[in-house]
């Protein structure tokens, strides 16, 4: 929209009735252009015209204002609460009255980030297991989802039911799922060991998955079964904006299926791509369902991802200021990593919108 | 143009007194009219289970007092989030049960009712409580805000047809530790020769949080030492705490104790390895007899925990739960009411009864319900044998962070690798220093 000095001082709404008038009727009282027509042609009263002037500037502000309220209700207001609670020491015995908790300024923060004390070592360890199992998680999930939905946008019979077969693990809750999984991995009836060890007899002794390092390899390939039907979903989706007759010159140039993948499919859902690895990626950093059903409050240390050690930082150890302020590094750390991601893997189609 | 102004103006307007109204209505509904609202927390397998047991005894209470109840069952692990919310924000039940373990956490809050003087009276005074059971209500230095309502107890659980099988006498009261560990080493047999066993003489829930602290806390008071001193200071890592540990892993290291044991987290899978002769002995407490009968098991006894020659013979906590009145309730007086008939012998042997936990009134012991052996035995140890966990606000994070540090040496343990005292010693200074961070 071309934006002139004249309307530059009211917020526009386009393609909206009141906003044209919203426009309109400054110039007309600036008397810069003739009247634009249609109404009655004679000159109204300008106190009425004033004060009608004064509600249209206000009717823009009026008609978001619910918007504004609620977005500062559900989303600002208690982010910034946050923030403040990571200032203070805020325990069960200052939960009663939360506001005058002690302020403690960047003490939670110091306990936090000193990576010779017990609490700061296990931060700075969980940060790298969390990278690590979102690399991995995001990968699988990718991998997978992009298979499955090279194979689906071919057409054959049967395909509807794949596509919605395929969807069962992100449809189902996740704690049904993930339960699921948890008797799968159990050391002593579990159904892994039982196909490992009774029938296969690939393993002499029984292992456990649900203890020590294993537990990592459990969280990962639970998260990324939960994960790849989006992947598949929005790839597909993708696949399918790419018109058949790309794919019809590349086999008469004679390319060969790879050839067609690495050189056209790939670069023709880069787009796609790159909003669902970001989405992905964020969900993933964030996951806290995996290792809280299947270990409940206190994951064990190889499971332990972030969103699991903030909630057990403040709700099993009460330490509320604690957990806040690994919340606030949290985001520092992934609005970082999501500002640096966008700028070097988006797409860079609408700049100014950016 | 005006009027299509005009009526935007009107329609934003209305939007906002809208929601704003949405938001105060809430509030207006939860306002109660003469109704208790009551948490119970899920004593009976399932929170369903709970609510048949309650709610005509609940009907009860509103025929006599004309007093309605709405009764909520809080499953356990969300109950202390529940309460902690109901703390902050001021909304809450008017009457609710808590672990006794938290009484001193909660306590500290100030946000319960204080029962004492014409509260207390109202609730029929301290003298009817089992003094045991009263000693872990809270901190001594504080109005109590809580009384007893379930009492429990650990107790060693056996199977009796496994111990005959194997031609091992049945535990009896006083035995040593090392006597239970001979036994648990006989009942370890391998009954098919593949080579590794197919029963095992114990099985512990290595990976619930609670009952490893509980552990902790009961075989340190065997060897004499206490996780806080006298001024509250943390004491994790002091020899005594350092020797139970170690000798709570050694259960598991020296291959006695069923391996797969380190994943369980509550307290019904052990209950089924005993059921279905996996295992010979489990450590619960009193309400595993309710599981042990939906499972249909009768034929196991219960004898007392044992404690290593020479020991203090401190054989469990004074396990329980206890019941508060919220201090924001606008109907006090009806709160303790029900309180006084939660705790009235009459109920004290109905519900106790319905969940195999123990009267926390002295008078109820006299029902013959109470009077078989096991409940004998249960009721021998909690009063004889048992000591309050530390009545501290602290207590629920020690639970926390010291259960978290010997879950962790459990699972290292199960999974092959050595666990030393030195081992033990570095994840209790380690529970110390996060309980000393915090504080």
């Amino acid at each position: 929209m071309a934006v002139t000095p004249a309307d530059s001082a009211v917020p526009a709404l386009p393609a909206d009735p009141a906003g044209l008038t919203a426009q309109d009727a400054p110039r007309r009282a600036a008397g810069s252009q003739p009247p634009a027509g249609g109404g009655p042609a004679g000159p109204a009263p300008v106190a009425a015209r004033s004060r009608s002037g004064r509600y249209l500037r206000l009717l823009p502000y009026l008609l978001v204002a619910p918007a504004v309220v609620f977005e500062l209700l559900v989303h600002v207001g208690p982010m910034l609460l946050g923030v403040w609670i990571s200032f203070v020491s805020l325990t069960q015995l200052t939960l009663r009255n939360w506001t005058t908790a002690p302020f403690v300024g960047l003490q939670n923060y110091r306990n936090g980030l000193d990576p010779s004390s017990s609490i700061g070592s296990e931060f700075f360890a969980t940060l790298g297991r969390t990278t690590v199992f979102t690399v991995l998680v995001v990968a699988i999930a990718w991998a997978i989802g992009m298979l499955a939905a090279v194979l689906l946008n071919s057409s054959f019979r049967g395909r509807a039911f794949f596509r919605t077969f395929f969807l069962v693990p992100f449809a189902l809750p996740a704690f049904v799922g993930i339960l699921g999984w948890k008797f799968i991995f159990a050391q002593e009836d579990g159904a892994l060991n039982r196909l490992l060890v009774d029938d296969l007899g690939v393993l002499d002794t029984r292992p456990f998955w649900l203890l020590g390092d294993n537990s990592f390899l459990v969280v990962v390939v639970v998260a990324a079964w939960r994960l790849w039907p989006f992947a598949f979903l929005m790839l597909l989706a993708a696949l399918q904006n790419i018109p058949g007759e790309v794919y019809e010159a590349a086999s008469l140039d004679g390319a060969s299926l790879w050839k067609q993948f690495t050189s056209l499919t790939l670069p023709l859902v880069r787009p796609a791509n790159a909003v669902v690895i970001l989405v992905m990626g964020l969900w993933t950093f964030n996951e806290f369902n995996a290792p809280f059903v299947l270990f409940g409050a206190q994951p064990p240390e190889p499971a332990l991802l972030l969103s699991n050690l903030i909630y057990s930082n403040s709700f099993v150890n009460f330490n509320f200021g604690l957990g806040a302020a690994t919340s606030v590094l949290l985001l520092l750390a992934l609005l970082g990593a999501s500002v640096f991601y966008v700028r070097l893997a988006m797409p860079k189609g609408g700049a100014q919108d950016a | 143009m005006r009027y299509r102004t005009t009526s935007a103006v009107t329609a934003t307007a209305l939007l906002l007194v809208g929601s704003l109204t949405a938001c105060g209505g809430s509030d207006e509904a939860e306002a109660s009219g003469g109704t208790l609202t009551y948490w119970a927390t899920n004593m009976a397998p399932t929170p369903a289970d709970d609510e048949a047991v309650l709610t005509p005894e609940l009907e009860k209470f509103t025929e006599e007092t004309g007093i309605e109840v709405e009764l909520e069952v809080v499953p356990w692990d969300s109950l202390y989030n529940r309460i902690l919310t109901a703390v902050s924000s001021g909304e809450g039940p008017d009457v609710l049960n808590i672990g006794n373990t938290w009484s001193a956490s909660l306590q500290a809050t100030g946000s319960f009712l204080p029962l004492e003087g014409e509260a207390l009276e109202a609730i029929g005074g301290a003298e009817k409580f089992v003094p045991t059971a009263l000693a872990a209500t809270g901190s001594e230095d504080a109005p109590r805000t809580a009384v007893p309502l379930y009492g429990q107890s650990y107790g060693l659980f056996y199977n009796k047809a496994m111990f005959a099988e194997a031609g091992v006498p049945e535990p009896t009261d006083g035995w040593t530790w090392q006597q239970f560990l001979d036994a648990a080493t006989a009942l370890t047999r391998d009954e098919n020769g593949d080579g590794t066993p197919d029963q095992y003489g114990f099985a512990m829930t290595g990976g619930s949080v609670a009952n490893s602290a509980h552990a902790a806390f009961i075989l340190g008071r065997q060897e004499g030492g206490a996780l806080f001193d006298e001024s509250g200071a943390p004491t994790f890592e002091s020899e005594e705490q350092v020797a139970a540990v170690t000798r709570w892993v050694e259960l598991m290291t020296s291959g006695v104790t069923l391996p797969g044991s380190a994943e369980y987290t509550g307290d019904a899978e052990a209950d089924n390895d005993l059921a279905e002769g996996r295992v010979a002995m489990v450590m619960q407490q009193s309400g595993s007899r309710n599981a042990l009968n939906a499972l249909g098991f009768t034929e196991y006894g219960v004898a007392q925990v044992p404690v290593p020659e020479g020991g203090t013979p401190t054989q469990t906590m004074v396990a329980g739960i206890n019941i508060s009145v919220f201090n924001e309730s606008d109907q006090q007086e009806e709160a303790l009411q029900l309180v006084e008939f939660l705790t009235s012998d009459e109920q004290q042997v109905t519900l106790n009864k319905a969940y195999t936990t123990l009267p926390v009134v002295e008078a109820a012991y006299d029902d013959p319900a109470f009077n078989d052996e096991i409940s004998g035995t249960f009721a021998t140890i909690l009063a004889e044998h048992a000591e309050p966990m530390p009545q501290l606000p602290a207590e629920g994070q020690m639970e926390t962070l010291v259960g978290g540090a010997v879950v962790d040496l459990i699972s290292r343990a199960a999974t092959g690798q050595p666990v030393t005292d030195a081992d033990v010693r570095e994840a209790l200074a380690g529970a110390q220093e996060e309980m000393e961070a915090a504080s």
